[in-house]
């Protein structure tokens, strides 16, 4: 028997780790999506999905890290098949003290030299004399993740509605996971939600085979390549104070590009599949919030860390919702 | 016996164009991990001028106003800056876009010579400077501490110049210290504020030492372990270079001289008399 009905808004994911742990609890889960498409408007489509704790606590606040850690095991526990071979951080041998500096900010990684570089991923031999290796991270392909999250749901009992711009039928509760699409709402509860935009680039590269997302620092322009399945690359991202989310600027192209290129000089050779652009839904300490208006739960703000935290911000809205278990202070 | 304390508000107290300020931390708004820890980096700097910048390909759109309202609600006065602009052209475009969309005669300007030095376009700057002012701008031109180029700028309108302390973001304090304080000393009366460059508290005191105005600084706080915590690092560090200079440093000397004389001194030398 069904403990109540649930409605989700926002088929991200976000709202996916809603519907998949709520479902699993027992609920019974309606999944609203206003695209017409699976995941044709989701930031998540863009997203780099790293699972990477240490890396993203740089930029975080300190206290930051436990709570990814608490999501990382959510991500292990769970069906959902993620690639644990850890990351790699990497400078060009002129901004070497970005290195130095990265390490002071982050924890649990280590100071490895060229061989040791050329065991990991053999195609990177000789390109760089020392990186940082931060065994603990993942990552994982958003796109086909999503697609097998929203099939599992399925599966599991939930109803799923595209292209939905009606008003919501009855239910116990509902779960705003719909991003800046919800940020009018959440003014009035005192909560700026602002647009961050990320400009990214897929190449497919058949010479050039990485098994972990290598991270590239440099003062102006750091960036990331995670691979992807099929020989493909997604390289990101730029990080701009901008409700913009039209095409990427030449500028970002040839920034996030050359910087793959600076990565291997194969790069040069890969395909362009794609260049895109969106805005993450972001609070003003960058941090995902979980924000209880009567019968709606806003779950939101997830800026670059919506993949990291989907599966606690799920854990969390059901403790809360199952046995009214307090939401941590931190997610408040 | 009564102990003159000067009144802290008074003495430290100085103008840029027309503007009477107190504190003399000029902080960027870039490169912060969030919109609340710049919040809190510019509460504990006491900075009353924050800079902000323009990307030319946003500027014509909505784009970044939840942030540049975030700013403005700190309540400071904001600095539009005309940062990664190669041309004199481009500059100025640039600071007509902030001068619409903030309201604000001030601009902070950058013509860049070079992505790998950052370092200033003199030329171009020196032709924006003129060409800005004449159009009623309040100049605050990123400069080197050439001396001849710092001249040109003043004929050009500037009445604040701003000296590199070292390449922008590189975090290596005052490079040329000596060119620094000749500076100094060739514009006692025009408002100096070394700009890019610092990186520890005690690089900005050593300017503030010298006799500088204000310092501005971004990178140093905004990428700082703890930017709350460093801002205010700066902050005293900032306060403590001012009073320094203001209560005139002792030259330094090449030979010992004793803080406590020693001749006449009961018993000095005992040892060497048994």
């Amino acid at each position: 028997m069904s403990l109540g009905t649930i409605n989700i808004v926002g088929a991200g994911i976000l709202g996916l780790w809603q519907a998949y742990t709520l479902s699993k609890a027992g609920f019974f889960i309606r999944l609203f999506e206003r695209s017409d498409e699976p995941f044709q408007t989701a930031s998540s489509r863009l997203a780099g999905a790293m699972l990477a704790p240490y890396c993203e606590s740089e930029a975080s606040q300190k206290d930051f890290i436990p709570f990814a850690e608490r999501s990382m095991v959510l991500w292990q526990d769970s069906p959902f098949e993620i690639s644990q071979n850890g990351t790699l951080v990497v400078a060009p041998q002129r901004d070497k003290a970005e290195l130095t500096a990265f390490a002071k900010r982050t924890i649990s990684h280590r100071l490895i030299q060229s061989d040791e570089i050329a065991e990991l991923e053999p195609d990177l031999k000789g390109q760089f004399q020392q990186a940082l290796y931060f065994e603990g991270e993942g990552h994982l392909a958003p796109r086909p993740l999503m697609a097998k999250m929203l099939a599992q749901i399925q599966k599991a009992g939930a109803e799923i509605q595209f292209g939905w711009d009606a008003e919501l039928p009855e239910a116990d509760v509902t779960i705003d996971t719909s991003g800046m699409a919800a940020a009018k709402r959440l003014q009035k509860l005192q909560r700026n939600l602002r647009p961050v935009r990320g400009e990214m680039a897929v190449v497919r590269l058949e010479e050039v085979q990485l098994k972990r997302p290598v991270r590239m620092l440099h003062p102006r322009m750091p960036c990331y390549i995670v691979p992807w399945p099929d020989h493909h690359y997604m390289i990101g991202a730029t990080v701009i104070e901008s409700d913009d989310s039209g095409p990427v600027s030449v500028r970002a192209g040839l920034e996030l590009l050359g910087a793959a290129y600076t990565v291997h000089p194969a790069f040069g050779e890969a395909k362009i599949i794609e260049l895109n652009a969106g805005v993450r839904p972001s609070l003003s300490d960058n941090l995902p919030k979980v924000i209880v208006d009567e019968g709606t739960i806003y779950v939101n703000g997830a800026f670059r860390h919506g993949f990291l935290m989907a599966p606690l911000l799920a854990q969390i809205v059901a403790d809360y919702v199952k046995g009214g278990q307090e939401i941590e202070d931190y997610f408040q | 016996m009564t102990i003159e304390t000067p009144d802290k508000q008074q003495s430290s107290r100085f103008q840029l164009y027309d503007t009477n300020l107190h504190s003399r931390l000029i902080l960027g708004s870039a490169l912060y991990p969030s919109p609340d820890s710049l919040s809190g980096a510019v509460k504990a700097s006491g900075a009353e001028i924050v800079t902000i910048s323009l990307r030319r390909e946003t500027a014509g759109r909505s784009a970044a106003k939840d942030f540049w309202q975030h700013i403005q609600k700190l309540g400071v006065k904001l600095l539009p800056n005309t940062a990664g602009c190669r041309t004199a052209k481009e500059a100025i475009t640039t600071a007509q876009m902030a001068r619409e969309l903030f309201g604000t005669s001030w601009v902070k300007l950058e013509v860049i010579a070079n992505d790998d030095t950052l370092q200033p376009d003199l030329f171009g700057l020196v032709e924006a400077t003129k060409e800005l002012s004449e159009q009623g701008f309040q100049v605050f031109p990123y400069t080197t501490e050439d001396l001849g180029a710092a001249e040109k700028l003043l004929t050009a309108g500037a009445e604040v110049l701003m000296p590199w302390g070292a390449p922008i973001g590189t975090g290596r304090g005052l490079m040329n210290p000596y060119a620094l304080k000749t500076m100094r000393s060739y514009f006692p009366d025009t408002a100096l504020i070394v700009d890019a460059g610092i990186g520890a508290p005690s690089h900005a005191a050593q300017a503030m030492e010298m006799g500088y105005d204000a310092i501005l600084l971004n990178t140093a706080v905004a990428k700082a372990g703890d930017p709350v915590a460093m801002a205010r690092a700066f902050k005293l560090a900032v306060e403590a270079g001012h009073l320094a200079f203001q209560a005139l440093m002792i030259e330094e000397r090449d030979m010992a001289s004793p803080s406590t004389p020693v001749a006449g001194t009961p018993f000095f030398d005992l040892e060497k008399l048994d």
